[in-house]
């Protein structure tokens, strides 16, 4: 107040009765303060729920409050990673998780070497090909097929696909012993699942390419053939990538569709026609059986799930860290 | 880049290069084509498998009747019902924490290290398995950390007319699943109540501004009513993610073979005629109807699974209900906005 020129004679009154503009106690300040806070609870509540998956999955697999005993201080990390047995049900207990991870694998690549390219290619045709009617027809068909259950994939799989496609082909053929549940099926329908997340996020991948970069393709003489294979798709490169590593993260947490078709054989082979065990198959069938909560098999889900959840965590930040360069590139 | 495009021109084969595209050229547009339109045809594939399978075993009585030993009597209701509970329990706790979430990310917190540390955090758990959320929720909601070891306790609570029985822990419940869904589609619900409210032109905010409205009078009355067909559209889209989930179900611990409704009500009138039974639902043991289709295709008997195409028949035909109606609010609304 003292800073107030002079030559304002209104000065002293507005000292005495202060009507300024700056901050002032008053109900409906309190009241929106206190929304406020409200808001920032629903918020951290998305926070609460990392911070609940985390300390779930580290309280049961490495350290536990002591009356408990969390998985890894009964069986070494040593031999979770490295032994090649997985029989927690036998009387010779094995806690290997390589043929989880084998399983795993076994199913996320055929998938991947379905939907990846099926799911580029698609893209392609969207975003370069398709006249914008066309795109309108067959963007709500993917939108429909990614809203389909995964547990009716995992029906079609087991009705469809194993009588229908693999054994005409394999057992008629060649002769080859298909199992009724086996990899083949499970990694077909997941990579028909993830056909959708491919085409959709590359296609906004390969829209986000400047038009100038189409254009002087074309200026120079070329083909749409090869402005979409030597232009288009390197440079939105990056996009394309980060969206084949969201795909496989979403392959490898896949559950219903595969514990119902890949089977429950826990075995190390790369042999598709057979039946194995991925590690969300396990989990569901160890919950699915009424085991005792304290026992280790039970404790063994929690092992499983956590390396399940680091290795979808880490495909997550890599496709994003893929993405934040590629939209750098073009801005 | 630019030497890549400079590549290309080269390339390009002189002669017939503008008559018509090379062989490889065409082939490359038919394999990309097909690619595309494989979804319809695995689509129609998928329909018709499953319709040549359940169409027969689709009646009024499988609507009504519970499971059975006998497939012929098998029926839906119990996952019927509880596949409502779920989900109106799961949209009941996920919408305001996620619309509540999705305001103060898009209309308080503009920027900071907050916002960045719960967008890095959303787009981690939109990516985390559903599966995972099954374990936190039987962890957290179904046993509670074993908190009550060994001694489940009830917490009776008794309002004016109603009175509650809440088991702790929560137990194998409507409850527990519900709240594990709701934390499922919480993300979901976020990123779309964004998306709704940043599509909200600014000078609507700044009008209200300028009359002397609050920052809250002016969400609450000018951009949650503006926001509030894309935030309908996308909780409705959730809703039908939700009633497919199965996996985290059985991790709560959905049963598989059950031959009651949550709360004892089995037809729509049961509501008016036991209204204490609305309030016992959430606190009953529950199956859904994905649960039920896993567990009859899981069966050995061969008749199961045409039970369970009938079952994937009724669980398609509600999701397209959802996708309809969120397309006609969708539609409405562009017709509506004058921005």
């Amino acid at each position: 107040m003292a800073s107030i020129p002079s030559e304002f004679p209104a000065a002293p009154s507005l000292a005495s009765q202060p009507l300024g503009l700056g901050p002032r106690f008053s109900l409906s300040r309190v009241r929106e303060q206190a929304i406020r806070l409200i808001l920032l609870g629903c918020a951290l509540a998305s926070i609460l729920t990392t911070v609940g998956i985390i300390y779930v999955l580290l309280s049961e697999t490495i350290f536990a409050i002591p009356p408990n005993e969390a998985f890894f201080q009964l069986v070494s990390p040593w031999h979770f990673f490295t032994d090649t047995r997985w029989t927690p049900q036998f009387s010779d207990r094995h806690f290997g998780i390589l043929p989880l991870l084998c399983g795993t694998f076994l199913v996320a690549g055929i998938a991947a070497v379905i939907g990846l390219p099926i799911g580029l290619a698609g893209s392609i045709y969207l975003s370069e090909y398709a006249s914008p009617r066309t795109r309108n027809l067959v963007k709500p068909i993917l939108e429909v097929l990614a809203g389909i259950p995964t547990v009716v994939f995992g029906y079609f799989a087991l009705v469809f696909v194993t009588p229908y496609a693999l054994r005409p082909v394999f057992t008629g053929l060649f002769g080859w012993d298909v199992q009724v549940f086996n990899a083949a099926s499970a990694g077909i329908v997941v990579g028909i699942m993830i056909i959708p997340i491919v085409s959709s996020l590359s296609e906004d991948a390969l829209r986000a390419v400047p038009q100038a970069l189409r254009e002087a393709a074309y200026a120079l003489g070329s083909s749409k053939y090869h402005v979409s294979t030597r232009v288009v798709v390197p440079a939105a490169l990056s996009g394309v990538l980060a969206s084949f590593l969201l795909a496989i993260s979403r392959a490898v947490g896949e559950t219903m569709a595969v514990s119902i078709a890949a089977g429950q054989t826990p075995v190390l082979t790369l042999n598709p026609l057979r039946s194995v065990e991925t590690m969300t198959a396990y989990i569901v069938n160890v919950s699915f059986g009424d085991k005792p909560h304290q026992s280790l098999d039970f404790k063994a889900l929690f092992a499983v799930a956590m390396t399940l959840f680091v290795m979808t965590l880490v495909m997550n930040i890599l496709s994003h860290l893929v993405m934040r360069r590629f939209r750098e590139t073009y801005q | 880049m630019s030497a890549n495009v400079m590549r290309t021109g080269i390339d390009v084969p002189r002669t017939r290069a503008f008559a018509r595209p090379s062989f490889v050229g065409r082939l490359f547009a038919g394999a990309c084509a097909t690619s595309a339109w494989m979804g319809l045809g695995v689509l129609s594939v998928l329909l018709v498998g499953v319709l040549w399978q359940g169409a027969g075993w689709l009646s009024w009585s499988f609507l009504t009747n519970y499971d059975s030993r006998h497939p012929a009597e098998a029926g839906i209701r119990a996952g019927l019902w509880g596949s409502l509970w779920l989900v109106v329990l799961a949209t009941l706790f996920a919408v305001p924490v996620g619309v509540g979430a999705g305001i103060f990310l898009e209309e308080y917190e503009k920027k900071g290290w907050l916002r960045t540390v719960i967008e890095i955090n959303l787009s981690n758990l939109a990516g985390v398995p559903s599966i995972v959320y099954g374990i936190l929720g039987m962890a957290v909601f179904v046993k509670m950390f074993g908190a009550f070891q060994g001694q489940p306790k009830v917490l009776e609570i008794g309002l004016r007319n109603a009175h509650f029985d809440i088991p702790l822990p929560f137990g194998r419940t409507v409850l527990s699943g519900g709240l594990t869904l709701a934390l499922l589609i919480l993300p979901i619900v976020i990123v779309v109540t964004r998306e709704a409210l940043r599509a909200v032109p600014s000078s609507l905010r700044q009008a209200s501004y300028a009359l002397g409205a609050t920052h809250w009078q002016t969400i609450r009355h000018q951009l949650l009513p503006a926001a509030l067909p894309g935030i309908i559209t996308g909780v409705i889209l959730s809703v039908s993610r939700a009633i497919g989930e199965t996996a985290p179900l059985l991790m709560v611990g959905a049963a598989v073979y059950l031959a009651n409704s949550p709360g004892g009500i089995e037809t729509p009138l049961d509501v008016v005629k036991h209204p204490g039974g609305v309030l016992e639902a959430p606190f009953d043991s529950f199956t859904a109807l994905p649960v039920l289709i896993f567990n009859w295709i899981s069966r050995p008997e061969k008749e199961y699974r045409h039970v369970a195409a009938a079952a994937i028949l009724v669980l398609l035909g509600l999701l397209q209900v959802f996708n309809i109606a969120a397309s006609v609010i969708r539609a409405r609304m562009q017709r509506k906005t004058r921005w």
